[in-house]
């Protein structure tokens, strides 16, 4: 069973879902981090691949990408340092990246590389349905990865509908039209909240863009199985001489313990 | 003049799902799905509408100054043993061909009910181009601009600012198109509603690339019409122009397509050497891969990071080339030669020199072809120039021979 099944069957309410990039803030910080995460209370890791223009990021992300990127980042670094994660991290793990690498890479040789190291689910924000469903499902599926698609304010029923009928592991709700890390009251979306809840998708659904703190997770927990915090957390550890603690301390504030 | 709607059985023309061959698409995140299907189902539509054909015709006639003039170049025909004419896309209103496109664009954008127009600009002229139409038409107007080519391009900052727009400087990446063009898309993502983004070139995702094309289409109705009454035919044997994102190009070969006796030459910028690391010369260096929201031949590493390009011309300083040109390097329907920084610099020079017309750096680019192309005396040639060199004033004095 893919571990984000696992997860959503064990775990209804407040998942919690840590966007990190990999390479960040130091080349041979990915497992660190991902280990810290795990530790501390991540119920689910979002790993970022790194590129060098990343459209739906602002500029933390996008500033996090470039570091990597100059730290010496590359999807055959990232694979190796998977080599063998599964025997430290259990939670799951999903890659996050634009379209242009894993193309690059080889979306096959890229899916079978997944399955090889114990990634479980993938997120292209720029890979739209049609191309996926017709050039790339049979190589996710036959490798056991969920692609998970996301959904805006702005996404009709009838397209929210058909992104449920396609994606696998759980739906990513964008809570607001933008890019990441920007600044918008999440009171505003409450409508759309509440009308992505009353369509009772058959995925789990995580709310993320804007979630930075416990009141903003608690918040999106009312309405969604859980949420995905990344620009704050990227900026948390951004200068941290201390991973492991800053990660402690980031993840006791956002759950409130 | 009228806009070609009919490519119906084309294999140069845009697919029902927006691809040229294998090159194109809409690689968008799910946040600007609303806006470009919006574009994609109305299009066409509005495009075919008899009142905006209208309202576009009389723009580009009374606003613009079309039809341009197609200029037999006498002095640079003897030079080449050839015959030479020029497409004077210099001589529109804001100085480039740039203008026929963001006409077009905003009253589709007022038939769209957008009140909120961005834009990105490399060399500045697109940019121009659109705070004229927004002031034109009343519209707020923001343009991204990579802030290395606020630096080279001073005039054309100052002339956006006086026409009222707002110039928003890149400063991630290179801080050059590449990067004006993804601010551009953010700022379109975080306003989705009322925001219109006049893409400035024929790439980007469908339809962008055929719209900008079909505007830009009037370039080669004009010359085929004009050429038929200075020389008896309406086909040239040659159709030249530089190339970056590509619009020029397009519109310049778009009525040739199809007609494979006429030849099309696509000029890259070439920088200090296609080799040396400090180039846009794409179809050189690139390989199949995804800018902007479109599928194109696009210059990366073997870890698919976009590559930082290099050109004199800030209009040619792109990663990537549109989709149709991709699609016509593949199909070898044109030619791709590329120029370099110094070829293109003394291109506009000799243009100076011999006609009393400054080019634009792009427009030199194509230009500095013409000694290596295999010409006959009887040859027609015609050059789209594409703009004029007014905004490259610094750069030219700075690297002029005393």
């Amino acid at each position: 069973m893919n571990r984000i099944d696992k997860l959503f069957a064990e775990k209804k309410d407040n998942v919690l879902n840590i966007y990190c990039t990999a390479g960040f803030p130091n080349l041979e910080d990915t497992l660190p981090v991902m280990t810290a995460l795990q530790t501390h209370g991540a119920d689910l890791i979002e790993l970022g691949m790194p590129f060098s223009d990343p459209l739906a990021d602002g500029p933390v992300i996008q500033d996090s990408s470039t570091r990597a990127l100059h730290n010496g980042m590359s999807l055959h670094k990232l694979f190796e340092q998977l080599q063998g994660f599964r025997n430290k991290i259990q939670v799951p793990v999903i890659l996050m990246g634009y379209i242009n690498p894993v193309l690059r890479y080889g979306v096959e040789a890229f899916c079978e590389k997944c399955a090889e190291v114990g990634v479980d689910g993938v997120i292209l924000p720029d890979l739209p349905m049609d191309e996926y469903e017709t050039d790339y499902k049979p190589v996710f599926e036959k490798n056991g990865l969920h692609l998970i698609f996301l959904v805006t304010p702005e996404t009709s029923e009838a397209r929210i509908r058909r992104i449920d009928n396609l994606s696998k592991g759980f739906v990513y709700a964008v809570s607001s039209s933008s890019t990441t890390g920007k600044d918008k009251n999440m009171g505003d979306q409450q409508a759309y909240f509440e009308k992505l809840k009353a369509l009772q998708l058959q995925n789990p659904v995580l709310i993320g863009f804007g979630i930075k703190d416990k009141a903003t997770f608690d918040a999106a927990c009312n309405y969604s199985n859980g949420a995905i915090i990344g620009t704050a957390f990227i900026k948390a550890i951004a200068d941290s001489s201390d991973i492991d603690n800053t990660i402690a301390a980031f993840i006791a504030q956002v759950k409130g313990n | 003049m009228e806009i070609a709607l009919n490519t119906k059985g084309s294999r140069y023309h845009v697919d029902d799902k927006g691809y040229y061959g294998r090159f194109g698409g809409a690689y968008i995140p799910e946040m600007l799905f609303p806006n470009v299907d919006e574009l994609q189902q109305q299009y066409l539509k509005i495009l075919s509408d008899p009142s905006f054909q209208q309202e576009f015709e009389d723009l580009l006639r009374d606003y613009v100054g079309r039809p341009s003039p197609l200029y037999f170049a006498k002095r640079l025909s003897e030079h080449y043993q050839a015959k030479i004419y020029l497409k004077r896309e210099d001589l529109n209103h804001t100085g480039a061909h740039k203008v026929n496109n963001t006409i077009g664009q905003i009253l589709l954008a007022k038939r769209l009910g957008k009140h909120r127009i961005i834009a990105e600009t490399g060399a500045g002229q697109h940019g121009v181009a659109t705070a004229t139409v927004c002031a034109l038409m009343g519209m707020e107007c923001v343009v991204y601009m990579g802030s290395i080519d606020i630096e080279r391009q001073a005039p054309n900052v100052s002339r956006m600012q006086m026409l009222g727009a707002t110039v928003v400087p890149a400063t991630s990446g290179s801080k050059t198109l590449k990067d004006a063009t993804n601010e551009a898309i953010r700022d379109w993502i975080n306003n989705p509603v009322d925001t219109h983004y006049i893409l400035g070139t024929a790439a980007g995702p469908h339809p962008y690339p055929d719209m900008v094309a079909r505007f830009q289409s009037v370039i080669s109705e004009e010359i085929r019409r004009q050429l038929q009454e200075k020389t008896g035919s309406p086909d040239p044997d040659y159709v030249v122009a530089c190339i970056g994102g590509g619009s020029n190009a397009a519109g310049a070969y778009y009525h040739y397509l199809d007609n494979e006796k006429v030849k099309l030459v696509a000029v890259e910028a070439g920088g200090k050497g296609v080799h040396s690391g400090f180039s846009a010369a794409t179809t050189q260096l690139g390989e199949i891969g995804i800018i902007h929201a479109s599928k194109t031949l696009l210059m990366q590493t073997d870890d698919g990071q976009i590559v930082e390009p290099h050109s004199i011309s800030a209009g040619l300083d792109y990663p990537g080339i549109g989709p149709l040109h991709a699609h016509l390097y593949e199909t070898k329907r044109a030619v791709f030669l590329n120029t370099t920084d110094e070829e293109a610099l003394a291109a506009g020079y000799q243009l100076s020199r011999l006609e009393g017309i400054i080019p634009a750096l792009e427009s030199a680019h194509a230009l500095a072809k013409l000694k290596d192309l295999p010409l006959n005396p009887d040859d027609v040639v015609v050059v789209c120039l594409s703009g004029r060199g007014d905004k490259d004033l610094g750069t030219y004095i700075k690297h002029m021979q005393p």
